[in-house]
């Protein structure tokens, strides 16, 4: 089933998700168009129950749409409206139709405004939902004063609400929401890297230096063989991270995806810069819708840094449990008929 | 280009050999220490392989009628990474049971199945595995030891180099040169079962730096050996040796060979009052690194167990294995080492001191790290 959806959002995609129309809405153009075109195939509801009009997907089933909104550097919040759908409908609730953002509150600086700092896709989220301790807020950005990151070509957002707008949504559903953020982040990033390696190959068969393409050079090969492992290990990861409790990841699996996403990340752009020379370094040159991407993914929600703190101190917590143990327990898929 | 590796379940019926091979092993390896148990694969101990063997568990894929206990890849995964994870000494029937008895069930006649399959699963015939010589080692083709074909049979003229137990397996399945020479490359190479008890055969034992010894070279003088000494084809021996790799390639060996020196870490962080918060972090960032490779593993063994033989995807899954293995001892000792003044168990150092040693051997046996970047860049369409 999770193929077949997939199949049709790469379709979607491929016709409405250009690299020029993710410049364009990089560079402050409206995300009506796309978010119109993505939000009416449906996909958006992926994750709502059926009984609730959604197409009752898994979060392992969307594993795959989440991947192909990293490939295509979809500059709206598809994967995390997808669960925040699903999370309203489990509280009866009907989510407003725009693209929806998932933050993290900063504490409380008076008893009515809300802070929010960093908001991925904050810049192009019409709603952006504020976890609490017992559920959360989703926030109309209408209502804020938002700032761009000033990062080139980011679509973070900070965020500053004076007082809880009249029209927020209550949400109750206690969820992971940091997870959640963590697990579609490590998925998109999976998905970028198949892209930066798949650019990354045709230039190094295209490229000629000292009369042959450089990918016929050792050095190229093995660079790019190492490219290649760790594309293959942060997407393993990542499905690691979206085999959850329904639409519901666990923080573990979570820490897995997002910290070993986080790491091939690191190598995954270096080489990819490094095999494409100065070109990749340039605004014409599409890698840097990727690797720009993956450098910011790589924090948000998270770095590795801080999900191998919480993946450790949950490892140690199990006494007596040796390494596979631990695996089989809590990061391994779970056991077929 | 390759495709992706897919995360998949271990059935059921797999899963649910687990608590009777731990059972055993709770039994079996009571007391050893855990530098012991830190040689892993590279550990001998006949006794425990018969013992292994008398439960079902040593070359449990194999067809029934042939002495094995008929199961699927996915049961031997299991029973593998049981028994890899808690360090038990398997080396004695490992490259039988993983690599020889499954090449003889493919390529081999219906005599040497009758007769080697039910010697390998009772654990009674051990295998080692020639293909280095002195002057061909990461280049395989290159090699020089040469069979003749004679009224009899085979005549056997030449010499094996890094042979791991051949002081102490009862046959070889070594590849030689049966037509052309060495320029004619991957033509004329065969695959020949060497009985090591025949005349002709001279072992020599090469100590390691870890004071241990377990690889040799063979000398075979005109060793004789019967027509049916050949295995599979005349001539394909290039062909059979690369599907053989995809096993040795693609087992969980590549990825738990640290994995008792890290489980021994672990349980002296539990006994800290409080573990240092880089120890905490690092612990998390090997488990990171862990349940993926593991996914890769059990995800070749689907293809295995498809049928296919994926070559390049084990070799992918091999050198991140073997990257992952040799990076645990390495940034264990640098935080063992961050707080001078505490007292460490001396087990755990000695595990540690012998890993770090032997650790560079991980990416060298069964291809080395440079030949299998070479073999996913050719899968990746660079070459």
């Amino acid at each position: 089933m999770d193929t077949l959806f997939a199949a049709g959002l790469d379709r979607l995609l491929a016709g409405h998700c250009s690299a020029a129309v993710v410049r364009r809405i990089e560079a402050g153009g409206s995300v009506r168009d796309l978010w119109s075109a993505v939000d009416e195939s449906g996909f958006a509801d992926a994750l709502v129950a059926e009984a609730a009009g959604g197409a009752g997907l898994a979060l392992a089933d969307a594993f795959a749409l989440f991947s192909a909104c990293g490939r295509t550097a979809l500059p709206v919040p598809l994967g995390h409206t997808m669960v925040l759908r699903a999370a309203l409908a489990t509280a009866v609730q009907s989510a407003p139709r725009g693209p929806l953002a998932i933050g993290i509150a900063a504490p409380a600086e008076s008893d009515a405004a809300i802070r929010c700092h960093g908001v991925p896709f904050g810049l192009v989220a019409d709603w952006v939902l504020v976890p609490t301790a017992d559920g959360g807020w989703l926030l109309p950005v209408a209502a804020a004063e938002r700032r761009a990151s000033g990062v080139h070509g980011s679509l973070k957002a900070h965020l500053y609400w004076p007082a809880r707008p009249a029209d927020a949504i209550r949400l109750d559903t206690r969820w992971p929401w940091l997870s959640i953020g963590a697990v579609v982040t490590a998925a998109m990033m999976a998905g970028a890297m198949q892209q930066v390696l798949a650019a990354t190959l045709e230039y190094a068969n295209q490229r000629v230096q000292f009369g042959k393409p450089i990918g016929r050079f050792q050095a190229v090969q093995q660079q790019s063989s190492v490219m290649a492992e760790q594309v293959f290990a942060a997407r393993m990861a990542a499905e690691i991270g979206c085999r959850g409790d329904g639409v519901l990841p666990t923080p573990a699996r979570a820490a897995c995806a997002k910290a070993r996403a986080g790491e091939a990340a690191q190598q995954v752009v270096a080489i990819a810069h490094a095999v494409h020379g100065a070109i990749g370094i340039t605004a014409e040159c599409e890698l840097q819708l990727f690797t720009r991407r993956l450098q910011e993914w790589r924090n948000d929600y998270g770095s590795a840094a801080y999900w191998h703190a919480r993946l450790g101190a949950d490892v140690l917590a199990r006494r007596g449990r040796p390494a596979l143990h631990y695996l089989l327990d809590e990061l391994a898929p779970r056991t077929g008929p | 280009m390759i495709e992706a590796l897919a995360l998949h379940e271990l059935p059921a019926s797999a899963e649910g050999l687990r608590p009777a091979v731990r059972a055993f092993l709770d039994d079996a390896l009571r007391g050893r220490p855990v530098d012991r148990l830190s040689r892993s694969w590279m550990g001998f101990d006949g006794d425990f392989s018969r013992a292994l063997a008398q439960r079902g568990w040593v070359g449990m894929t194999l067809p029934k009628q042939y002495g094995g206990g008929g199961k699927g890849a996915f049961e031997r995964f299991v029973l593998a990474e049981e028994l890899l994870a808690r360090g038990a000494p398997v080396s004695a029937h490992w490259v039988a049971e993983r690599q020889s008895g499954p090449l003889i069930l493919k390529v081999g006649s219906e005599a040497q199945k009758n007769f080697y399959l039910p010697k390998i699963a009772a654990a009674e015939a051990f295998f080692c595995i020639g293909m280095s010589e002195p002057q061909s080692g990461s280049d395989l083709a290159g090699l020089r030891t040469r069979a003749t074909r004679t009224a009899e049979g085979w005549v056997l003229k030449g010499q094996k180099l890094w042979t791991t137990n051949a002081h102490r397996a009862h046959y070889m399945i070594a590849l030689v040169r049966t037509s052309g020479t060495p320029e004619d490359r991957h033509a004329g190479l065969s695959q020949l079962i060497v009985d090591l008890s025949l005349p002709g055969v001279t072992i020599r034992t090469i100590g390691d730096l870890a004071g241990d010894a377990h690889f040799n070279e063979v000398f075979f003088d005109d060793v004789r050996l019967p027509h049916d000494a050949l295995v599979g084809e005349e001539g394909a021996g290039w062909a059979q040796v690369t599907a053989e790799l995809a096993f040795e390639r693609s087992g969980p060996e590549r990825i738990y060979g640290s994995i008792v020196l890290f489980d021994a870490w672990l349980d002296h962080l539990r006994s800290l009052a409080a573990p240092a918060a880089a120890d905490v972090a690092l612990a998390g960032r090997i488990v990171s690194h862990l349940a993926p490779l593991r996914a890769m593993s059990v995800a070749l063994t689907a293809m295995l167990a498809r049928g296919e033989s994926p070559v390049i995807e084990a070799a992918l899954v091999k050198d991140l294995g073997t990257g992952f293995e040799q990076a645990i001892p390495n940034l264990l000792s640098d935080a063992l080492g961050a707080a001078p003044q505490d007292e460490v168990p001396e087990a755990l150092l000695r595990a540690l001191a012998y890993v770090l040693q032997v650790c560079p051997s991980f990416s060298l046996r069964g291809g080395t790290r440079e030949i299998l970047r070479g073999v996913i860049a050719r899968g990746l369409g660079l070459r």
